[in-house]
């Protein structure tokens, strides 16, 4: 192959890149929900503060949202559709309508491990992604919410042959949770003498405990229930006595006051007039018991 | 860098699982390969065909594939291993086939009046193989056998997905709790430069002490 001189390199470089940025926007990718133009009602546009994020991103048009794309009963890749679904997806999609009602919402994959760098950097606008808030994150990143408070709880074969009732009963078992989660600090803390074992995925964990090589699983009392659901309540059990509480809160970049203060305004509107707990029904609602009642928000 | 100079115990940890994971698997790497490139230039033809298609097939294999086909897969066909063993099972088995291929590229240099030589002297195969040709070969290929016991050390990391606490599962756990990735993992990257780097400082002298010289 003839060799590019280096003199052309920059130039070329520079042309390819105006070319991706120009391309990336027109064409949604897959997961992306189109919420604007479809709903029934019609409402004009409302009005921000001049500056604000939120009249940036409704002028744009759009907004970038992270979450995750393998979080059962909160962001999920439909197989059908390939839309994300989810309680966090349907959170995303109830404040951004009080953005502007024609934002078009670009759904993007957040794993835990990612998620106050995607904020930091920019490339998404805000992280709803079963993300609880915490003081190290609040070094970098500001939390709105919470809108959800999940709670650590245990999960283990069905009948329970080994008597687990709560977290002190951890010790000396075989724990399994998922890298980058805060389950896997609280096991730890609170049970220093189990043996934790940690996988990528929960599946991970729920084949590991299916095999024999651990003996509970733990992390937040939702994803339970959804590998409860998947696997088949035949095969495992939560135990029903969470040891924690993990508030979700919705990330944004550090130091956006006003746009902190829109989302918590529209969080509570949204308690009050039951669009959010019907959004909870249609979705952690299908595996979980009764309705919870909405978190109050946290203003710090 | 406060964060990795407070957890410099767990670091610690860490390399030391992977420098022990690494140590181990090239054992049974170099085994393996030394072995299968000895099928592979013989002269019993199952054994070439056999040799070839291990070859073959565990070097096509994404490594990250090789692990949870190993760990998550084939206790369901019985056979369960703890995490290190299993790390340590497939990483010999993913390396030895490179480590086969570079002994048959380091036997194919032996000139052939070598071997004539051997067998008019009345050696059988394994004595030609194992006094005459392999210490020959081993010593023309002591740079590749390096780079693939450098690529091992950063192979070991992928052991992470069946959720063995070695360097880069240790990072990740501090990152996850402190919040801070980019000081963590830059730590992370300069311990594994400090592993890889003598390595091959030390490979350049064996490669000199044990050169042919003719």
């Amino acid at each position: 192959m003839k060799r590019i001189p280096s003199r052309w390199l920059t130039p070329v470089l520079v042309v390819l890149a105006l070319f991706a940025t120009s391309c990336g926007s027109d064409e949604p990718a897959p997961g992306t929900g189109a919420r604007g133009g479809d709903g029934g009602e019609q409402a004009q546009a409302p009005e921000h503060p001049e500056g604000s994020t939120m009249a940036a991103i409704q002028a744009a048009g759009t907004i970038t949202v992270g979450t995750k794309f393998d979080q059962r009963l909160f962001g999920q890749t439909n197989p059908r559709t390939g839309e994300v679904e989810g309680f966090d997806v349907e959170i995303a999609e109830l404040v951004v309508e009080a953005i502007g009602p024609e934002v078009e919402i670009d759904f993007v994959e957040t794993p835990s491990n990612i998620r106050e760098i995607a904020i930091e950097e920019g490339t998404v606008d805000m992280v709803v992604a079963t993300y609880t808030i915490n003081d190290a994150r609040k070094e970098r990143i500001d939390f709105a919410g919470p809108y959800y408070v999940a709670g650590q709880d245990i999960m283990v074969p069905a009948g329970n042959p080994l008597g687990i009732g709560g977290v002190d009963d951890l010790n000396g078992k075989r724990v399994c949770s998922v890298q980058g989660s805060t389950s896997i600090t609280n096991v730890r803390e609170l049970a220093p003498e189990a043996q934790v074992t940690e996988f990528p995925l929960y599946t991970n964990c729920a084949d590991a405990m299916r095999d024999g090589r651990v003996d509970a699983v733990s992390t937040d009392n939702v994803i339970l229930l959804g590998l409860v659901e998947q696997y088949g309540a035949e095969v495992f059990e939560v135990v029903g006595n969470a040891f924690t509480t993990e508030p979700y809160g919705i990330g944004i970049p550090k130091g956006d006051d006003q746009l902190r203060s829109f989302i918590n305004d529209r969080l509570e509107e949204i308690f009050a007039n039951g669009e959010w707990a019907a959004a909870y029904e249609r979705t952690v609602g299908t595996v979980s018991e009764e309705t919870p009642q909405p978190p109050a928000v946290d203003r710090y | 860098m406060d964060v990795v100079l407070d957890n410099l115990d767990r670091i610690a940890g860490g390399l030391g699982v992977t420098v022990t994971l690494t140590l181990a698997s090239w054992v049974g790497a170099f085994a393996i390969g030394v072995v299968v490139a000895s099928f592979r230039v013989g002269p019993i033809p199952p054994l070439r065909v056999l040799g070839a298609s291990y070859v073959e097939v565990v070097r096509n294999c994404p490594l990250t594939v090789l692990f949870v086909v190993f760990f998550f897969g084939f206790p369901s066909i019985g056979i369960t291993q703890p995490p290190f063993t299993s790390a340590v099972i497939v990483l010999s088995v993913y390396t030895g086939a490179f480590v086969a291929e570079t002994v048959r590229a380091g036997v194919n240099t032996v000139a052939r009046g070598q071997v004539e030589a051997a067998r008019s002297l009345g050696l059988g195969f394994t004595q030609v193989l194992g006094l005459v040709v392999l210490p020959q070969a081993l010593r023309s290929v002591v740079g590749p056998l390096g780079s693939l016991f450098s690529a091992l050390i950063r192979n070991s990391s992928v052991a992470y997905t069946i959720g063995l606490v070695e360097l880069t599962l240790t990072a990740n756990q501090i990152a996850l709790e402190t919040a801070q990735f980019v000081p963590v993992f830059t730590g992370v990257a300069l311990a594994y430069l400090a592993l890889t780097l003598p390595t091959g400082l030390a490979l350049g002298v064996i490669e000199r002490r044990v050169a042919i010289r003719r």
